[in-house]
């Protein structure tokens, strides 16, 4: 039968979880131990989580976990069940005793799930009723990271529940400073930073999701190069359809590539704004690309159109980069929205007449 | 975060500091350093930094802070209006 305080609540058995190492004894009962190294199992199941790859949700089983030998005086960690959350706050922990207190985010990372709600005040409260935490550990302090503080009150907490929430570091290689440091988080630790790794983060997820847009477009861009003041014909669009596929598919992964990587130096505020010289570079690469492959120039309306488009799609790719970073407000993207999306949508409209034309020219 | 500013005078985050009882909080979740004390009270220091995401106004026991919280994503957002058949901005 499931220990209703373990992580054994939702039926898995977390000693068949091969980062459970063995058992700790505690007030409340058996607590499992998990391993602060990772293994390749978890660094290939990160990697396949960031591509995507595979259905299922990546996470642990929620609930109450121990880290090297906890006694009643040790600190209380609370994370996410997002299995690559985890894994980042445990392996910082190599010298640490202490609780760890995993939520049910559905398997969504802290930030995330602080904004839906799900890491928040009504599930660690219920959690820490659950665990019998008032039993395990003789003080009242929570440690959360402090990106959970948009989906926890902690002042609602400590009515509810009697335990203070402590808002650690923002990143998991800070707490064994912050532990030491007795819970005081210097300002460093409390900014985000956004740093190229993180940037980069998102990006496979965004080029699996972004594929079949690009493919389609690729597809249309072949087949409607086929198209001539003479009719129709295969070979032209084999010879010009393959290349303007090429290079629709290669603007727009270099989009989702080059606008996270270059996003500190790409000017202006807006992310249209930046994806346009992202595009307007690109477009020079084209053009050099084009000379030196002597790509036939068949007129001065098909080299137009790829002057609106390219520029035009890179604004758009880019624009959508907004939801991934740490920076962006709700009220900001609104206004680029309203601003941008006319103007891509004219340039859009223009690139394809011209581009269209020129078939025909 | 120096090198990255979105667009200036546009968040909806607001103190009110009469509510204010100095606890501090707001200096500590806040991500992006918007807050400073001065004279025992909470004061906005760069609100273009702000990136709208709550946790102040949330952690604020006296209810001092306002901000229209959301996920600042274009995606998301054009999607539900193409959904809505309206525009956005709201
Ligand atoms: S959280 Fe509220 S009460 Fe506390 S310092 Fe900030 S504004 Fe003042
Ligand atoms: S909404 Fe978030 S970013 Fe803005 S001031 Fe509050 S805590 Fe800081």
């Amino acid at each position: 039968m499931a220990n209703a305080c373990g992580p054994t609540s939702d039926g898995r058995r977390p000693s068949r979880s091969p980062w459970v190492t063995g058992h700790v004894e505690s007030a409340v009962g058996q607590v499992p131990q998990v391993d602060t190294t990772l293994r390749f199992a978890d660094r290939l199941g990160a990697w396949k989580a960031r591509w995507a790859i595979g259905r299922m949700r990546y996470s642990v089983p929620p609930g109450l976990y121990a880290v090297g030998r906890p006694g009643r005086e040790s600190p209380v960690l609370v994370t996410a069940n997002y299995k690559m959350t985890f894994d980042r706050v445990r392996s910082q922990l190599a010298a640490v005793d202490a609780w760890l207190l995993v939520l049910d985010t559905h398997g969504i990372n802290v930030w995330c799930a602080a904004g839906k709600g799900t890491f928040g005040t009504d599930e660690l409260v219920r959690r820490v009723a659950a665990t019998r935490l008032q039993q395990l550990v003789a003080h009242r302090r929570l440690i959360l990271p402090q990106l959970a503080a948009p989906g926890v009150a902690a002042h609602e907490v400590l009515r509810r529940c009697g335990f203070r929430v402590i808002y650690g570091p923002v990143r998991a290689e800070d707490i064994p400073r912050f532990l030491e440091a007795d819970m005081q988080a210097t300002p460093d630790m409390r900014r985000v930073r956004f740093p190229l790794r993180d940037r980069l983060a998102v990006a496979p997820v965004e080029l699996v999701m972004a594929m079949k847009y690009i493919l389609l477009m690729a597809i249309c861009f072949f087949l409607l190069s086929g198209l001539g003041a003479d009719g129709y014909s295969w070979q032209r669009a084999i010879a010009i359809g393959l290349p303007c596929a090429a290079v629709a598919a290669a603007v727009s992964f270099g989009s989702i590539l080059l606008t996270p990587v270059l996003l500190p130096w790409l000017p202006g505020r807006m992310f249209a704004v930046k994806g346009f010289w992202l595009g307007v570079a690109m477009l020079g690469i084209v053009g050099v690309w084009s000379n030196v492959r002597q790509m036939p120039v068949r007129s001065w309306v098909a080299v137009a159109s790829w002057c609106v488009l390219i520029p035009t799609l890179a604004s758009f790719m880019a624009m959508n980069y907004t939801g991934s970073t740490p920076y962006t407000s709700l009220s900001g993207v609104r206004v680029e929205v309203r601003r941008a999306v006319p103007v891509q949508v004219i340039g859009a409209v223009i690139g394809v007449a011209l581009w269209l034309t020129g078939r025909f020219v | 975060m120096d090198r990255f500013r979105y667009l200036p005078g546009v968040v909806t985050l607001q103190i009110d500091v009469r509510r204010c009882d100095g606890c501090r909080m707001c200096v500590i979740v806040c991500p992006h350093a918007v807050f400073c004390m001065q004279d025992k009270k909470a004061r906005i220091l760069d609100a273009d930094a702000c990136m709208e995401c709550g946790a102040c106004a949330k952690n604020c026991p006296s209810g001092a802070i306002t901000v229209r919280s959301g996920v600042g994503c274009a995606t998301a957002m054009l999607i539900e209006t193409l959904h809505r058949g309206s525009c956005c901005g709201g």
